[in-house]
């Protein structure tokens, strides 16, 4: 028996598969993975992410806390947005990626991986305790639910339980409002590459919060959403995820995740990441295509001229496009856009090919 | 959750295949609580004709957005046919699991080995059970 959502019951009602996802009883489909992958890109799709981990950084110096501890330069983010980063260990290697959204500069939050919450909480209040600085680290997972309500019609089915006006948000910003009465955070922001919403409220009111959004969102198209679709949209967006596309053993120039990385300022990592990239990236993640008939899942060997030159992260059947892809570490010279690769899919190489990235991106604007 | 009637004229795997004999060739597919399990089926990996199946190892696969499973062969014998439209449209044993989604013929070695089959009111009772 894994940790539990406030959701679990109303997972089991609507007919989920429940599995296991890192410690968590979390619904992977209600139906099938396509039908809710279309159901979000076509309409709206609500998903359960109570299981991520919310940490508050507060006090005189938590500006000077995630300074040294997140990629990203805290200074060149406006109070009232969010930036992705990641947090390195002293040789580059990625212990998480996170949102860090700014309240000013003496409040934050982290929302981080599941898997991560308890490594990501202790290496902060190390990290502070180390530097001595002035700050409050809090784990707030489990009083914080959170929902991602995600596709064209997310916009007008969240309105009618916010109290602000939703235009009020840009991507990537966020604002604290009530939610049916509820005190929240509404960011417009997720993990699907439509326009979005994740919203953040008290953990006992998941049940109600959620019953209503599918109540009032049912003649919008709104459909529960497992975690089987919230792999494929992501990955239809080469979007990473933990586990796959990184872990400690990988540095943000490996990872696609240079561009989350500021080193104009001092972090912990940058001096690794930058050797590295003196030295030479050993390998880098691309995206790959099938040409021949088969689908790559992790961890499949890929192959060049009988030599083993990677591993596949993660790989299925595009909904969207309707072709066979995935994303791959390569060994860097042969990493290249065009270049021609050999899966191994049970006992056969299987043709694919480097496409450019992202597989999909929503041509209307999100 | 309602499943289509197992059909009373072919026997059943405890892997939820069914296969149906007619003038010593077996036809076989996947069951429909097989395909409901599996939900979309994107991707068929069928045996080679000519190749010789054993009964209860695996000889095809089928790959859904999310997973990879092994369906076994329900009779020994050399498989001398398969539905070769399953590679275009793997979506036919979504909708007709029973019917137009049939996965191979086998030319049956030994009728001995369906004594080792369940009949369609036994698998009735092992879903039955294995749903509890």
């Amino acid at each position: 028996m894994g940790l539990k959502t406030p959701l679990l019951e109303n997972h089991k009602k609507l007919g989920a598969t429940i599995v296991d996802f890192g410690g968590w009883d979390m619904p992977v489909q209600y139906t099938n993975v396509i039908e809710e992958h279309n159901a979000t890109r076509n309409a709206c799709g609500l998903f359960d992410i109570c299981h991520m981990g919310e940490i508050f950084v507060e006090g005189e110096q938590a500006f000077d806390l995630l300074q040294k501890v997140t990629s990203r330069d805290i200074s060149k983010i406006k109070n009232g947005k969010i930036a992705l980063a990641v947090m390195c260990n002293e040789k580059g290697g990625i212990i998480d990626d996170l949102t860090i959204y700014k309240f000013n500069g003496k409040k934050f939050m982290l929302v981080v991986n599941a898997s991560n919450e308890i490594p990501d909480f202790e290496w902060c209040k190390k990290i502070a305790k180390h530097e001595k600085f002035h700050v409050k680290v809090t784990n707030s997972s489990r009083e914080f639910a959170k929902l991602d309500i995600q596709g064209p019609n997310s916009k007008k089915i969240l309105q009618q339980i916010t109290d602000f006006d939703l235009n009020e948000l840009s991507f990537y910003t966020f604002k604290e409002g009530n939610l049916i009465g509820f005190p929240g955070i509404i960011s417009q922001s997720g993990y699907t590459g439509e326009l979005g919403y994740e919203i953040y409220f008290p953990w006992n009111a998941a049940s109600e919060v959620w019953d209503k959004l599918l109540e009032l969102g049912k003649e919008d198209g709104i459909k529960p959403i497992g975690l089987g679709a919230r792999d494929t949209l992501r990955l239809e967006c080469a979007m990473n995820l933990y586990g796959h596309e990184m872990d400690e053993n990988k540095t943000p120039l490996e990872a696609r995740y240079a561009w989350v990385c500021d080193f104009e300022k001092d972090f912990i990592g940058k001096e690794a990441i930058l050797a590295q990239k003196e030295k030479g990236v050993p390998s880098k993640l691309v995206g790959f295509e099938m040409v021949d008939r088969g689908i790559a899942r992790n961890p499949y060997k890929v192959f060049k001229n009988g030599e083993e030159i990677g591993y596949v992260t993660s790989g299925t059947m595009s909904p969207t496009l309707k072709k066979a892809l995935g994303l791959s570490y390569i060994k860097s010279e042969h990493a290249s856009v065009g270049e021609e690769i050999e899966i191994q899919i049970r006992d056969k190489l299987c043709m694919a090919k480097i496409v450019k990235l992202p597989f999909y991106k929503k041509t209307d604007g999100v | 959750m309602v499943f289509e009637l197992n059909p009373h004229d072919r026997k059943y795997t405890k892997e939820h295949e069914w296969v149906k004999i007619e003038n010593g060739i077996a036809t076989m597919g996947i069951t429909d609580y097989a395909q409901h399990a599996l939900t979309d089926i994107v991707f068929v990996e069928l045996p080679e004709i000519g190749k010789h199946a054993q009964q209860f190892k695996a000889f095809a696969v089928l790959e859904s957005v999310k997973s990879v499973s092994d369906v076994y062969a329900p009779v020994s014998g050399e498989i001398i046919e398969v539905n070769s439209s399953l590679p275009d449209a793997p979506e036919k044993i979504n909708n007709d699991a029973f019917g137009i989604g049939w996965i191979a013929k086998i030319k049956v070695k030994d009728e001995k080995e369906l004594d080792n089959l369940m009949s369609a009111h036994e698998y009735d009772e092992y879903l039955k059970k294995s749903s509890h």
